[in-house]
């Protein structure tokens, strides 16, 4: 007698689009002009989260194109450049598609510790363009203000990978 | 097996067939990770070719302004929605904290009123002074500049992009180009624009330059925005035109802003270079006013500079009653003058030959050459009141 199994069957739309659209969400409420104690709110490239977890999480076809068009929105949101984030979120994508034997199954500080290789390499790499572009080097100071945010977003990857990663049974 | 029946092969093809609805590629082994890099090096290279084919005009507008005017149309009323519970709430904060911090803040007002009012009586003495020196020497004034009020609604505050958001667009007059002001001073410049929303570039931007003035040297200098919250001040000349705490104002120059706009103070930043402390950074930017100047063409009227030299006699004022019966006087007595020397000249045309006499011919009237005339001098040719004598030439004294 054949036994009835449930598969879990999670699709594009939970682990590509819906973290997307939160992503343009969070990004649209911190570019609000609003100043608490005199501080402004914090900017980090929150699609970073999506660039490093995503490849992790399961090979695709749709996520690469949706970061690529979250690369265009945030040039476009942020006034900078068109095609600069879409180049640093797909050279991390890249990085983690080709180390993802390397990664997988770590946790803890080796994970943290890509994660911010990968954020690190994307700034550089957004930072010399802008200074070739403009013939004009950004501020380290700024830049650092920047890069802290996003690697304090790591909780975020971590969650990410906790909840989507081995979660459709189809693909153990 | 009871009940079974075994498939019926296929004569053709010596297998089972299989129909396209049960999903012939259901066991198709598709590599995921190589489909997933084809894509990942196609959107790089997209990537790349946005990247080189961007380009920024010198008013900082870029070569995608549709694509962004289109973007910033969509998000600018997100961006508004999302952004007016917390402009609530700082409007609440502030009454709040007007209502308990009355008391200090009447003290305080009250002080700045009296250290103002010796300064508003000798800006006004000097406002008056300055303009009689303006007529004196002629120069031409700049007029005031129309100004819109806008609201900010986004901001990037990244080291690569320092932008705003407003909600004020071309409907309201706003151009690319348009300087933008706080309370305090120069924000930035319009770097787009839709009919609702602009997009304003800061002074802090990367891609922003800036020609300036130091306001105790009148030495120029370049303010250029390198992502931090102090632009350097670059190219500066003369040594010693600068000293910490200078102001630093718009110098006009290139006709893109008008002069004189207060910018900041200068200070030495940690490397040494000089930077300048905005005035603008006093307070939140979110209330701000786009200053509705072109260049300096738009300070002068184009009719009369495209006009003929002598064209400004024709702008005399009109002549008063006592002025105008002396000039009609005048004209009445010019016009008497001319009829009567008319009518001599008839009467003189009328007579008849005179006889030739011996003539005295005057000294200090030069007689001209004697010519061959006809008897009858016509009328449309009317001779002398006095006929030409024949007689040789009055040569004067002393001639050889």
């Amino acid at each position: 007698m054949k036994r009835s199994t449930a598969v879990r069957v999670v699709g594009p739309l939970q682990w590509i689009v819906y973290p997307a659209l939160a992503v343009v969400a969070a990004t649209i409420i911190l570019g609000m002009p609003v100043q608490l104690f005199g501080l402004h709110l914090p900017e980090p490239v929150i699609p970073m989260v999506l660039a490093f977890c995503w490849p992790l999480i399961r090979p695709s076809m749709i996520a690469p194109a949706v970061l690529f068009g979250l690369g265009v929105f945030l040039d476009l949101f942020w006034e900078g450049p068109l095609g600069l984030w879409s180049l640093a979120l797909m050279s991390v994508y890249c990085t983690v598609l080709f180390a993802r034997n390397l990664i997988a199954g770590h946790e803890g500080l080796i994970r943290f510790a890509w994660y911010a290789a990968c954020t690190l390499g994307a700034f550089l790499m957004a930072y010399l363009i802008v200074a070739m572009r403009s013939g004009n080097p950004p501020a380290i100071l700024s830049l650092v203000l920047q890069v802290l945010p996003t690697l304090l977003l790591y909780p975020a990857v971590d969650w990410l990978l906790e909840r989507f990663d081995d979660s459709d049974t189809r693909f153990r | 097996m009871a009940g079974t029946v075994p498939p019926i092969p296929n004569p053709l093809c010596g297998r089972s067939p299989v129909a396209f609805r049960d999903g012939p590629f259901e066991n198709l082994k598709v590599p995921l990770a190589w489909t997933a890099a084809v894509v990942a090096v196609v959107a790089i290279i997209g990537a790349v070719l946005l990247l080189i084919s961007d380009r920024r005009t010198a008013d900082a507008e870029s070569s995608y302004s549709t694509l962004r005017g289109g973007f910033e149309t969509v998000v600018g009323p997100v961006s508004n929605v999302l952004a007016a519970p917390v402009h609530w709430f700082g409007d609440a904060s502030s009454f709040i904290g007007g209502y308990f911090f009355a008391v200090s803040e009447n003290r305080r007002l009250k002080a700045e009123i009296a250290d103002l009012r010796s300064w508003r009586d000798e800006a006004i003495a000097l406002k008056n002074v300055n303009g009689r020196y303006e007529a004196m020497l002629g120069l031409r004034s700049e007029p005031a500049v129309a100004m819109v009020a806008g609201r900010a609604i986004s901001d990037a505050r990244g080291p690569f992009n320092r932008a705003k958001l407003l909600d004020v667009g071309s409907s309201k007059g706003v151009r690319v180009g348009n300087p933008v002001l706080n309370e305090d001073g120069l924000v930035g410049r319009i770097s787009g624009v839709t009919g609702g929303v602009s997009r304003m570039i800061m002074l802090t931007d990367v891609a922003s330059r800036l020609p300036v003035l130091i306001d105790r040297t009148d030495a120029r200098a370049v303010m250029t925005g390198d992502g931090s919250g102090n632009p350097r001040l670059e190219f500066v000349r003369g040594t010693g035109s600068v000293q910490p705490g200078d102001r630093i104002l718009s110098s006009g120059d290139g006709g893109g802003l008008p002069r004189g706009i207060p910018i900041g103070v200068a200070a030495k930043g940690v490397d040494g270079s000089w930077r300048v402390k905005l005035f603008s950074d006093r307070g939140a930017i979110d209330y701000v006013r786009v200053l509705l100047f072109q260049d300096f063409g738009q300070l002068i009227n184009p009719d009369a500079l495209n006009a003929a030299p002598l064209a400004g006699l024709t702008t005399a004022p009109e002549p008063n009653a006592a002025q105008a019966a002396a000039i009609a006087d005048a004209a009445a007595r010019r016009r008497a003058a001319a009829e009567a020397q008319a009518a001599r000249a008839a009467a003189a045309a009328n007579a008849p030959a005179p006889t030739p006499a011996p003539a005295t011919p005057a000294a200090s009237t030069p007689t001209p050459r004697p010519v061959a005339r006809p008897a009858q001098p016509s009328a449309a040719a009317p001779a002398p009141t006095t006929p030409a004598p024949a007689q040789p030439d009055p040569a004067p004294a002393g001639a050889p």
